[in-house]
């Protein structure tokens, strides 16, 4: 560890994953690797030195080179309309990091995991999921994901194909369903809680990410189903100034 | 219910700056309640002048940081003691 | 030495005159809202302002008495020490003479208090004059909990950290007591003219 160094990386592709969100895959010289979870700080300086700075998590599973990550598009957003809209292969991306010691998860922490998401809350719980499988893991994960609709649940066909192997993936849909869906179709609340979170007697490890509202709305609930506050961890996306 | 506020975990590069170690994991005493958390489940307001840490169980102030880009002021009177493990 | 990011212009208006627009600022027509803390939601029932400290005695207004004084409506250009600058808002308020008309005092300095524990100073006499208000309205509409609300101090011509927030009173002082950003790094005048942002500035 140590003082952080602001590294340039070099885009090497944008793909979308919904309607809003894209997920940028860079190649970062001298990077380290990181642990699921943590994010990054990203900085860009316009033609007469205006800076703007924001964090984003990490999507990809640990390994040498490579770091994706997933971002939104906030409307009227300073930085996420840039990074889904303007920014290319071929450019380059400053930004610092790993960052982050307390919301991160690996196999050797045991479980079972119980995790909570809340739009593109899920990016950093994908990055566990992805080094659980990565790793072989088989430690027992539930993913709840909370989306707006169907259309716009992130890594939806990747966390089909993960489901299963001891891991169990639940969605809601808040705004809008397809024809024909049985699932969960409002926000996440205590009932559902207690129906997917495995129970407070399996001391489950608990990450919770998503806006400041959803996670307090979703911490508090599990406090009242008698999960231990200390096993809750929890990471709120929200406007940050830079 | 205020959307402006983050939890430690959005000042962790900050505090690192500062710190020169991953801080987040760390636990801290607030002076104030004597409640103990990790850095990185303290409340955080980011939108400001400066970075505000604040105890998320009686609101008072842990930790303010203010920085020009070359110099950092750091009060941390509001943390009675910051337990850091290293690894 | 950051690189530049090709293709990226953040969030400025291309379009002010630069002479109202302070060194190292640039314009928006966003308001931004900034906070170190929760924000207080003071029912006006409960509210009051006070000036306090080295006075001839304690002056003192509820809600209703302070609604009584003559207000006015004024249009000037905000600067925020994190380099936004808003050019002509419209705030109503009572000016701080007529608060401190009637008050006796040698003091030269003021320190600003507020619900949620903020405070800000300032020399006397950067108060008086015509140079701050009490404001309870922006933009036409009855001031914001979030910009402040019920009502906040309003003084211009200095980085609106100064504009403390959820005002309640000033308690005026011989020393020039630093408040919560001054005593952190912040400058403790913070004129946007000179770029007095930070100590030593």
């Amino acid at each position: 560890m140590g003082r952080l160094n602001w590294l340039v990386a070099d885009v090497i592709d944008a793909v979308p994953e919904t309607p809003r969100v894209k997920t940028i895959k860079l190649d970062v010289p001298d990077w380290e690797g990181h642990l699921p979870g943590q994010h990054v700080d990203v900085r860009l300086t316009a033609e007469d030195g205006y800076q703007a700075q924001r964090s984003y998590s990490i999507a990809s599973e640990p390994n040498r080179n490579h770091v994706e990550l997933t971002v939104e598009r906030i409307d009227d957003g300073e930085v996420s309309p840039y990074l889904t809209e303007e920014l290319r292969a071929g450019d380059q991306l400053e930004l610092r990091g790993p960052v982050g010691g307390y919301f991160v998860w690996e196999p050797d922490r045991g479980g079972p995991l119980l995790l909570v998401a809340g739009g593109s809350g899920v990016v950093p719980l994908m990055a566990m999921l992805r080094h659980r499988a990565a790793a072989g893991s088989s430690v027992p994960a539930t993913l709840l994901l909370s989306s707006r609709s169907w259309d716009d649940v992130i890594y939806r066909d990747e966390l089909s194909r993960l489901n299963g192997s001891g891991l169990n993936v639940v969605h809601t849909l808040t705004r809008s369903q397809p024809d024909g869906w049985t699932g969960y179709a409002r926000r996440v609340d205590e009932a559902m809680l207690r129906a997917v979170a495995p129970p407070p007697g399996e001391a489950p490890l608990v990450y919770v990410c998503g806006p400041t509202p959803f996670v307090e709305a979703v911490a508090s609930a599990l406090v009242a189903l008698c999960h231990e506050p200390t096993s809750i961890r929890t990471e709120r996306f929200g406007p940050t100034g830079g | 219910m205020d959307a402006l506020k983050l939890d430690g975990n959005a000042a962790a590069g900050l505090l690192q700056e500062v710190f020169a170690v991953e801080v987040t994991a760390a636990r801290g005493t607030c002076d104030n309640c004597g409640a103990v958390e990790a850095v990185g489940a303290v409340v955080v307001y980011a939108h400001a002048p400066g970075t505000v840490l604040r105890c998320p169980h009686c609101d008072a102030v842990l930790m303010r940081i203010v920085t020009d880009g070359a110099r950092y002021w750091v009060d941390l009177r509001g943390v009675r003691s910051l337990e850091l493990t290293s690894t | 030495m950051p690189i530049v990011s090709r293709g990226f212009r953040g969030r400025r208006r291309d379009d002010a005159p630069s002479d109202r627009i302070p060194p190292g600022q640039y314009a928006t027509n966003d308001f931004p809202v900034l906070s170190a803390g929760p924000t207080p939601r003071t029912p006006v029932a409960e509210w009051d302002f006070a000036v306090i400290g080295e006075v001839d005695k304690l002056h003192h207004w509820t809600w209703d008495e302070f609604r009584a004084l003559p207000s006015e409506t004024v249009t000037v250009d905000i600067h925020c020490v994190t380099k936004w600058t808003k050019l002509d808002t419209v705030w109503e308020g009572v000016s701080v003479d007529t608060l401190l008309e009637g008050v006796d005092t040698a003091a030269e300095y003021a320190a600003a208090f507020c619900d949620g524990g903020y405070t800000t100073n300032l020399p006397l006499e950067d108060l008086t004059g015509g140079k701050a208000w009490i404001a309870f309205a922006y933009d036409g509409e009855p001031l914001d909990p979030e910009h402040g609300g019920p009502a906040r101090l309003l003084v211009p011509h200095l980085y609106f950290w100064k504009s403390a927030k959820w005002v309640r009173g000033l308690r005026l002082t011989s020393t020039n007591e630093p408040g919560f950003w001054e005593s952190n790094g912040y400058h403790i005048y913070g004129d946007p003219w000179r770029e007095q942002r930070y100590w030593g500035d």
